[in-house]
């Protein structure tokens, strides 16, 4: 029973001087992963067997991933080009409205609690809308096309750099923001000289980052008409049409990994 | 010259390369400005924005307490369960992949081929491998299991690797001159070093997954997403509110008690 003791053990030292030892949780921790992993099974029916008999299956797409149809990629770059400014136009509005969102959402800025609270609230409920339902639900109101997808981006830019820069104005340094305000600067003043040029490199940098997440998004938005590549994917998949989807799947990487190559040298040389 | 101006004078001059930069900015973004296209929003659009917006505000009540499999606490338990079984058949299988793209433990080549599968496998977004095991497996929450597991891989696998690389030697050489056996080295000196480390990402990795989780049921992999969207299909917009609602609340919760857990286990507050 030493195992589940819960109270700590004493141990008497050769000097004559006792040492409590904590009694470790991690049996406790395993048993209750290994008791919710068992339920978690039974309730999504997870059953290795069926993955077992199912591989081949699952060997044929794979065969036909691997073989792109190249001559397929000319229909692809009108679609690719859509994706690519609708995540570039839905980042850089977001990044920019983020900017007053998150001036709301400083408590160091704004001393009316109510109205931190709020902002910091609607900024994080924001966040947690999946992009993909953002879009589905904008196709309804602006139609199919680049534009829903634009405005579910958007969204959530505004919600992802708004976030991480409140966090950044509420640790910068306020020594010379108070001494703007005791001159006789305005408030909007002392924050445009004296906290602006210490959060705008991780501001800009964080803005390039969403960009680069924002194109993998974008991506897919095309699953529920939102524009972009996602269309011709969900077309391509639904035909069984694999070695178009595999073109479609390189095409989307080579992509995803210049802009990331491009966007990280920026951010390197910002910060 | 006084000092302030002597200063100033040292300052480095961004000039060109700012407005090189701006004018790159600026022209792409002119370019991109094309995705903006109003042309589809009519009358009807505006109504369908009231129509939403009053059923985000006056939710379903009944789906919303329901606890039948319909209801949206048990969809909601679906949709957890699906990130939790994928988080933790993920974690278990990208520890392998881990040590075997870590530069310190096996020869070069080697890791930076595993990096590019793992590079391979992080780019593509979840759903995308949802429609593709769909096929293999049929519709249903074992795929979507699948998929979360498949996708945490390449995350978790990135993350375990930079702390794998930064692993203390020093402990370990200690360990061995003072005659400890291999056994010993790993479980004393090397668990203790990464369990922590492993523990707080694979935390934070069902975060994520529970967002992911959330849509998977788009493409008919299980969770609260396949209801959403056929609610959202057939104009059901109270449902859609209830279903909303119920997908914001559970993502607030798990992601408070995800930093909670972490800050905890990293910082022991």
């Amino acid at each position: 029973m030493k195992l589940f003791g819960m109270k700590p053990s004493t141990v008497t030292l050769s000097n004559g001087k006792t040492v409590v030892m904590k009694r470790s949780q991690t049996p406790f921790v395993v048993l209750l992963l290994v008791v919710l992993t068992i339920a978690a099974g039974k309730l999504t029916g997870f059953n290795i067997v069926e993955l077992f008999e199912r591989l081949p299956a699952l060997w044929v797409i794979l065969e036909q991933l691997f073989n792109p149809n190249f001559a397929y990629a000319s229909k692809l770059w009108i679609p690719l080009l859509d994706t690519i400014k609708m995540s570039f136009i839905g980042s850089a509005l977001g990044a920019l409205l983020a900017l007053p969102m998150a001036y709301l959402a400083s408590s160091n800025m704004i001393s009316n609690r109510v109205v931190v609270s709020l902002s910091k609230f609607f900024l994080s409920v924001l966040r947690t809308l999946p992009t993909l339902i953002v879009a589905s639900i904008a196709t309804f109101i602006l139609g199919l096309g680049t534009m829903a997808g634009t405005v579910a981006i958007f969204m959530f830019t505004i919600a992802y750099v708004g976030k991480l820069l409140y966090e950044q104005i509420e640790n910068a340094d306020m020594k010379a923001y108070d001494a703007m305000l005791s001159v006789g600067m305005t408030p909007l003043q002392s924050f445009r000289y004296a906290i602006l040029p210490q959060v705008l490199p991780s501001y800009l940098s964080t803005a390039l980052f969403s960009f680069e997440g924002n194109v993998r998004y974008a991506s897919i938005l095309g699953l529920v008409g939102a524009g972009g590549i996602g269309l011709m994917l969900n077309e391509n998949i639904g035909w069984r049409n694999y070695s178009n989807v595999g073109m479609i799947l390189l095409l989307l990487m080579v992509t995803v990994i210049v802009i990331e190559t491009i966007s990280e040298t920026l951010r390197k040389k910002l910060i | 010259m006084n000092a302030v101006q002597r200063q100033y004078e040292q300052e480095p001059r961004w000039k060109t390369s700012t407005i090189i930069s701006m004018i790159f900015a600026f022209l792409f973004l002119v370019w991109s400005t094309t995705a903006i296209d109003f042309s589809n929003f009519t009358e009807s659009g505006m109504k369908i924005a009231k129509n939403i917006l009053l059923g985000i505000v006056q939710p379903n009540m009944d789906l919303l307490f329901n606890f039948t499999q319909q209801g949206v606490p048990y969809l909601l338990l679906e949709t957890v369960a699906i990130a939790f079984l994928g988080t933790i058949v993920g974690s278990v299988l990208a520890i392998p992949l881990a040590f075997l793209s870590a530069t310190t433990i096996v020869p070069k080549p080697v890791a930076y081929l595993v990096r590019l599968l793992l590079i391979v496998i992080r780019t593509i977004p979840a759903i995308i491998y949802g429609l593709l095991f769909i096929r293999v497996t049929g519709q249903g929450a074992f795929t979507g299991v699948l998929t979360m597991s498949f996708v945490s891989i390449g995350m978790l696998s990135k993350l375990y690797t930079d702390v794998i690389e930064e692993l203390d030697h020093g402990v370990l050489e200690a360990m061995e001159s003072a005659g400890c056996t291999t056994y010993e080295k790993i479980r004393f000196g090397v668990i203790p070093q990464l369990s922590a480390l492993f523990v707080s990402i694979v935390i934070y990795r069902f975060d994520m997954n529970m967002r992911d989780a959330a849509v998977l049921g788009l493409v008919g992999a299980g969770g609260i997403g396949a209801p959403l969207i056929f609610a959202m299909n057939s104009h059901r917009w109270p449902e859609v509110g209830a279903l909303l609602i119920g997908l914001i609340i559970l993502i607030l919760i798990i992601e408070w008690m995800s930093n909670r857990l972490r800050s905890k286990i990293i910082k022991g507050v």
